[in-house]
């Protein structure tokens, strides 16, 4: 039954997709993508800090005055980004050291600043905890999609387990070019599928 | 020469937007002309090479004090406040750079790229003219990335493109032609 709170969790998923619908947080998706593991812990560390920070931005939305709001929601989210990283290098210490640099960097990620702008600072705690992890898993999606795509293309294997040779591998595709290529055209077929809902429904 | 060597690598080699993913969100979106273009690339190059000046004191300090782990918070906040003094500062006392810079500023805030290579030279244990020189190299690296691509992009105005490949999806299918041309560069410096 399409109920308002299933309709805040699932709209991260493909009708506000943050990578391939709205581009925000292209940073990370470009650069930690290199395999499907490293594309799904990434997008698990951006969902922790985004479901986080929704909550308490969301209780704290009455009480922070209007006019020093950003700086307030960097602090909550730099706190909660501080923890996740601590807590990646404690028990997923190689993951942690792949992702390196852009675990910090998560502070500065547009969607977790937009959604806190956008959702969770308008909206009560029980939506906002949906919207966030909706959100965040929308982007686990695709960053595990884009991984997937280009650890299989570049290195032959899904999740390391191997699916073809050593000599079928195209190794451009983990280096930074075949992330750019891969972004595009899958960015390009989202672009088909929602002009040829948009003429379907037209036709209707 | 260990300078200078930093410098053209945070330059080319290993340029901070083709190769290290760092600054794409402003990157795709205000490069549709070359003059916002420009404007960009040197409000970014200015306020990195200021905040990753700051964040090498800021970081001295949280060494003497242990408290390593609050970096992430600690330079964020500077490099915020730091972004909001510039603006102020600019619309009082020049306000003809404050109307060409002005726009980009807040935006920088959010760029990742600032606070990238403010970690960066953290985690390589830069001394302060090193922290300078690859902040400057990152920063010339981010306007040359800019200006390359928006020039390409204003041509692409012109041309009839497939329906779907409009917008964004071209303009990463460029960049993937860009970062692979900067490839080139790889390997011509060993740090």
């Amino acid at each position: 039954m399409p109920s308002k709170s299933w309709k805040e969790f699932s709209k991260g998923f493909v009708v506000e997709n943050p990578t391939f619908v709205q581009a925000l947080g292209m940073c990370p998706t470009l650069a930690t993508t290199t395999s499907a593991k490293n594309g799904f812990g990434m997008g698990l560390a951006a969902t922790a800090v985004l479901v986080m920070s929704n909550i308490v931005i969301s209780l704290l939305r009455k009480t922070v005055p209007e006019k020093i709001r950003i700086p307030i929601f960097i602090t909550i989210i730099a706190s909660f980004v501080t923890i996740v990283d601590l807590l990646m290098h404690a028990f997923v210490y190689d993951l942690w050291k792949t992702l390196g640099l852009f675990i910090p960097l998560i502070v500065v990620n547009c969607i977790i600043m937009g959604r806190a702008e956008a959702f969770a600072s308008k909206n009560n705690v029980w939506y906002s905890l949906l919207d966030g992890l909706g959100m965040g898993l929308g982007f686990t999606a695709s960053l595990t999609l884009l991984g997937a795509i280009r650890e299989l293309l570049g290195s032959g294997t899904l999740f390391d387990i191997t699916i073809w040779g050593k000599a079928f591998n195209v190794f451009i595709m983990i280096l930074p070019p075949g992330a750019y290529l891969t972004l595009g055209l899958l960015a390009a077929l989202f672009a088909f599928i929602g002009m040829k809902r948009k003429e379907r429904g037209n036709n209707k | 020469m260990k300078i200078f060597l930093i410098l053209l690598s945070a330059m080319l080699v290993n340029n901070y937007v083709f190769m290290r993913f760092l600054g794409i969100c402003p990157f795709l979106g205000v490069s549709k002309k070359m003059d916002t273009a420009i404007g960009m690339g040197f409000a970014a190059t200015f306020v990195l090479v200021m905040s990753s000046i700051i964040s090498w004191f800021i970081d001295q300090l949280l060494i003497s004090l242990g408290l390593e782990f609050l970096r992430t918070i600690a330079f964020i906040l500077v490099i915020a406040s730091f972004v909001q003094f510039v603006e102020l500062f600019l619309k009082k006392n020049n306000p003809n750079l404050y109307e060409s810079l002005g726009i980009f500023l807040p935006l920088i805030t959010t760029n990742c790229i600032i606070l990238g290579v403010a970690i960066i030279n953290s985690m390589s244990h830069y001394n302060l003219l090193e922290t300078i020189f690859n902040a400057l190299g990152a920063g010339l690296g981010f306007l040359l990335a800019l200006v390359i691509f928006s020039a390409i992009r204003e041509r692409l105005e012109l041309y009839d493109l497939p329906k779907p490949f409009e917008g964004l999806p071209i303009a990463l299918l460029i960049a993937s032609l860009l970062s692979l041309a900067f490839m080139g560069f790889q390997g011509m410096i060993k740090l």
